[in-house]
């Protein structure tokens, strides 16, 4: 059975035709993945036993009609805890750890008859923007395996873009969605701040982070969305808006859309060719009876560091629960409690942590918290205020969403400067709280190249119209990658 | 040469909720090891603090009872530190932005009343407990995520004996608002003293030592005492005092040093990301007052404006809230004002003394008071029969049904005590002379004879003046 | 900012404060790689934020507050299953000397 090619409306038709059982598409998908994982490594962990166990009682019970989502299965990242599943945040710190209790976005998951396939792999605690970072393994980009998939959320956009599931679910802290599902040529949705309940979500940035779908197509990603949003009482910052249905909405017509295109996003630090596809991304808009005019954000500049400055001593503190003592990784013949501390910490992190713990514990500490962490708390507001002011007159803001495609393995690692560099376009969205999306707008040098298209605060929608309507005007989500006929 | 004390206080007290600050584990003295916890106090891998209406409106009544101004906004912070006890490595406090600041209490030393300032007060999570074994030690997170409030001083305290009447006008002031048992010895009022001492005339502060977790107020004023003490004699003897935390020996009352401070701790605050701003508006806060109880110094004036008390009584009346609270449903239920006072002052509080219990734990309710009191003050039971319908009460019994019961109503009626008093005088005729020959030792003994004859009932004031009559018609 | 951001004595301070040791190949690593990333900071310096307030979240709650009614969790067994060393109910570590490190 090969579904690589169907979206959620068809797969979920075949479900209800009983054309297909949810157990045989869990267990099409874990043939599928036996073959096409060795080559991408986008799985940490599986989770086949309860996988086929859960598939089955949802078939006893029949598939719901009206959830798309029922029956299908999904790849979880591996910061997200799932009760009684092994969940590593792609650290040796928790090598061994199995949570005793769901994310909210888990339990939503499984209360909709989603199938928990398995665990993705990430950069460790989500520091990344390359899965190079894993303490496990490196996963590859399906288009071409001697280049990284993006991250943190790299195994989520693999095992969606390689064709293993349809779903998965990711986290964004600084574009660690767009930028995979960019890299991937997926769809990736960071929603807005306190739009997904974020208990159960091993925290990164704590103001920053949001969990998002990473799936094929933007009418999917709406679907799977509306499964895991809304307020919740374990997350006091989770939002008690109400929720659209994601879903509606999505006709194609976006005439009369007012959309920006920031000047500072069509610089210089953009690779050319990545900027001609959005050009081209813009005119496609434009015959779609959009208008776009060139904006400025002025201080979305600043936003890298700034950003590297508050995710990093969020982090710092986040982090330090990870000390050996109550669970976790513990460091051998220790002979005091500093020996605990140390020597656990030294060991259990890897270098991209300890440096952003570094920089975090840094810009927090005395003399520094005035020049750092003070200081990018208010350039943090300017950013908010750039995107405040272009939202009173446009819709929707689009834009690249990563400066180049999908670089090669181990050309960056080595440099923390470029690779926090490559989240410019990214970054200032979690700043602000917005929510962004990523959706496939073509090649470059047969590598996708992803389209950022970033909306007012809880204004999803108008993102997944826009993006439908892109979509349904080209056929760059239907490109798939070429991992040597498995597919 | 002439010094000038400087004594500042930090005492935490812990908040009586049903949960926790942070998480909804339930806070209770004296369960197994770890079993109040969750998740969330054990700092988990992807939890998230949520924080407790119930511990901002005990801080609003706090804030209010130390007369202290409330933000309108305020927010938590996070204090980063590495401790077996801490789980997350950081505590969730309040540094910025703290519920309360500048209030005051009044304090009373040697008849001399003085206000002292209070800095700020905010609301924060208690740590574990860990306890030391001599290779391991040991963590229990029961206590960890329990609701306290940290108050701070103003540099107004100038003596021992002044911080020793601080801890006291905080406690009661706290009792009083019920968020807090307020005790020392079972940990729920924790008290950190520094002090510095300067020359006479001099502006700039000295250097400040500290002692943490004394353990009674008396320790807060021996140890000051003997660290005022010390400084001097560094001072005078040419050398100077050290920026160090002491631990105060109870057995020796010296204070020794424990660790020198080089510069100050590095705890790296920052706001809170995961609490939002809690906004308290001005509704909020006066419905939250209409709540607290009466303060102690109101109560104070209407037992003497109102009841008759005398100054002393009320004060010792409203040393606790308990008392204070009891004393008031007593009366309410109707009994005499003075008589209340006298029973608890008198006998109930030597009942406590010599049990060593609380007012609340024992079975005396003011109901049953109340109707012992009221039987004395309408001469339905003498004050020799009261005194055993206390030690029923004492035992929970209802005074009026006990008295009936047991037959011990007061004999009044001078119908039904004539013919007793006329057989008594008729068998004593030789007291009868006696009297005649002005020996008034003979009416004692026969009140005697007829209190035999009535068990005791008999009212000792009608059976005089009937006694009286008898003897002047004979 | 000093023409020095961070040297190797001032990383040794913040891997103390951090609870990390690095080795002296590791310790010349970060230093050098904070250097530059510290240096990519100070572009702050230039924006001029006289007056702007500091945003330190972007919730759209205000008053967050749950109810005080306990519940309990019933976790305790698996709780202590995880920690790396229990004993009689307690999480067990080596003996603490320093006293001090507790905030209170």
């Amino acid at each position: 059975m090969d579904f690589f090619n169907q979206d959620l409306t068809s797969l979920h038709a075949d479900l209800v035709a009983k054309k297909i059982s949810a157990a045989e598409l869990t267990q099409a998908t874990f043939d599928n993945m036996a073959k096409t994982d060795a080559k991408v490594d986008a799985f940490l962990n599986l989770n086949a036993d309860a996988a086929l166990k859960n598939a089955q009682a949802i078939d006893a019970k029949g598939i719901n009609v009206d959830n798309l989502l029922a029956g299908i299965p999904v790849g979880v990242k591996d910061n997200i805890v799932t009760k009684g599943l092994t969940t590593t945040a792609a650290s040796k710190m928790l090598e061994n750890f199995v949570p005793v209790y769901n994310a909210t976005v888990v339990d939503k998951m499984l209360a909709n008859d989603m199938v928990i396939v398995g665990k993705t792999n990430m950069d460790e605690f989500a520091m990344g923007g390359s899965t190079e970072n894993s303490a496990f393994k490196v996963t590859k980009n399906p288009w071409d395996v001697s280049r990284v998939p993006g991250g943190s959320s790299g195994g989520s956009a693999v095992a969606v873009a390689s064709g293993q599931v349809p779903v998965a679910y990711g986290s964004d802290t600084g574009g660690s969605i767009r930028q995979p599902a960019s890299f991937n040529g997926i769809v990736g949705m960071k929603p807005t701040y306190g739009r997904v309940s974020r208990w159960g979500l091993i925290a990164f940035g704590s103001s920053l982070d949001q969990i998002g779908p990473m799936t094929r197509t933007v009418k999917d990603n709406a679907a799977a969305l509306n499964l895991i949003a809304g307020n919740d009482v374990h997350d006091g910052t989770s939002s008690k808006r109400e929720v659209p249905d994601f879903t509606a909405g999505l006709t194609g017509d976006i005439k009369g859309m007012k959309i920006a295109l920031p000047k500072e996003y069509m610089g210089d630090g953009i690779d050319p060719k990545v900027r001609e596809v959005i050009k081209n991304a813009v005119k496609q808009f434009e015959d779609l009876g959009a208008t776009v005019e060139e904006v400025s954000l002025p201080h979305s500049r600043y936003g890298v560091s700034a950003y590297y400055i508050i995710a990093s001593s969020e982090a710092s503190s986040n982090l330090q629960r990870f000390d050996g003592i109550r669970y976790g990784f513990r460091a051998q013949d220790v002979k005091n409690l500093e020996d605990v501390y140390v020597r656990s910490r030294s060991e259990g992190f890897g270098d991209e942590v300890k440096r952003r713990i570094m920089l975090g514990t840094f810009s927090l500490s005395a003399g520094y918290y005035d020049a750092y962490f003070h200081k990018a708390g208010q350039v943090r507001t300017m950013i908010i205020d750039d995107f405040n002011k272009v939202f009173n007159d446009y819709d929707l803001i689009i834009g690249p969403t990563a400066p180049t495609p999908a670089f090669k393995i181990g050309d960056e690692i080595s440099d923390p400067v470029t690779m926090y560099m490559n989240d410019v376009l990214t970054i200032p969205v979690n700043l602000a709280g917005l929510p962004g999306m990523s959706i496939p707008a073509g090649l470059a040098d047969g590598m996708p190249v992803g389209l950022q298209l970033i909306g007012k605060s809880f204004d999803e929608s108008t993102l997944y119209k826009a993006g439908y309507a892109f979509e349904q005007a080209t056929d760059f989500h239907q490109a798939t990658p070429d991992l040597g006929g498995t597919n | 040469m002439n010094f000038v004390t400087t004594i500042g206080l930090e005492v935490h007290v812990e908040l009586k909720t049903n949960s926790k600050i942070f998480s909804p584990s339930p806070v209770q003295f004296g369960a197994e090891p770890n079993a109040n916890t969750n998740v969330i106090d054990w700092g988990y891998p992807g939890v998230l603090p949520t924080a407790n209406k119930g511990v901002v409106e005990a801080g609003i009544k706090a804030a209010t009872a130390l007369h202290a101004e409330i933000e309108q906004e305020t927010y938590f912070d996070r204090k980063n530190y590495f401790y077996p006890d801490n789980p997350k490595a950081y505590q969730i406090t309040q540094h910025e932005k703290p519920i309360a600041h500048d209030g005051w209490l009044e304090i009373e030393v040697d008849g001399q009343k003085k206000k002292i300032g209070i800095e700020e007060m905010h609301i924060e999570e208690d740590a574990g407990k860990n306890t030391h074994a001599s290779t391991h030690s040991y963590v229990d997170l029961n206590r960890q995520g329990t609701p306290l409030i940290e108050i701070v001083s103003k540099p107004d305290i100038s003596s021992p004996a002044e911080a020793y009447a601080y801890c006291e006008a905080l406690r009661q002031r706290i009792q009083f608002t019920g968020v807090s048992d307020v005790k020392m010895e079972e940990g729920s009022m924790r008290v950190d003293v520094n002090i510095s001492i300067r020359p006479a005339g001099s502006d700039t502060y000295g250097v400040k030592t500290e002692m943490k977790n004394l353990n009674s107020f008396n320790y807060v004023k021996k140890s000051l005492e003997y660290e005022e003490q010390r400084q001097q004699r560094v001072l005078m003897s040419g050398g100077q005092v050290q920026q160090e935390t002491r631990r105060f020996d109870e057995t020796t009352g010296k204070t020794i040093l424990m660790r020198v401070k080089e510069g100050s701790d590095d705890y790296r605050y920052f706001p809170e990301p995961d609490i939002p701003v809690v906004e308290i508006s001005d509704d909020w806060i006066n419905d939250v007052k209409a709540t607290i109880p009466e303060m102690p110094g109101s109560r104070r004036n209407r037992y003497v404006n109102d009841f008759g008390l005398t100054p002393y009584d009320a004060g010792v009346l409203t040393q606790t809230k308990e008392m204070s609270d009891f004393f008031d449903a007593t009366v309410a239920q109707g009994a005499d004002p003075k008589l209340t006072s006298n029973y608890l002052q008198g006998d109930v509080n030597a009942f406590l003394n010599e049990n060593k219990v609380d007012l609340q734990d024992t079975k005396l309710t003011p109901e049953n008071l109340a109707g012992m009191i009221k039987m004395i003050s309408d001469e339905t039971i003498s004050s020799k029969i009261a005194k055993k319908v206390f030690k029923a009460i004492m035992a929970g019994s209802d005074p009026v049904k006990w008295v009936n019961d047991k037959g011990l109503v007061q004999l009044s009626d001078p119908a039904q005590l004539q013919p007793i008093i006329d057989n008594v005088l008729e068998n004593n005729q030789q007291s009868i002379d006696d009297f005649k020959n002005g020996k008034d030792r003979a009416v004692g003994f026969l009140v005697g004879q007829i209190m035999k004859q009535t068990h005791g009932k008999a009212n000792p004031k009608v059976v005089n003046k009937l006694l009286m009559a008898s003897l002047q018609a004979r | 900012m000093a023409e020095e951001r961070i040297n190797a004595e001032q990383v040794k301070h913040v891997a103390e404060l951090a609870k990390l040791e690095f080795t002296p190949d590791q310790l010349d690593m970060f230093t050098g790689q904070l250097e530059k990333i510290i240096g990519m900071f100070e572009e702050l310096s230039k924006v001029d934020t006289t007056g702007v307030p500091v945003t330190s979240q972007v919730n759209d709650r205000r008053n967050a507050l749950r109810d005080d009614v306990a519940v309990q969790s019933n976790q305790r067994q698996a709780l202590l299953a995880n920690a790396p060393e229990t004993a009689e109910g307690l999480i067990r570590v080596p003996t603490i000397i320093d006293e001090s490190g507790d905030g209170e």
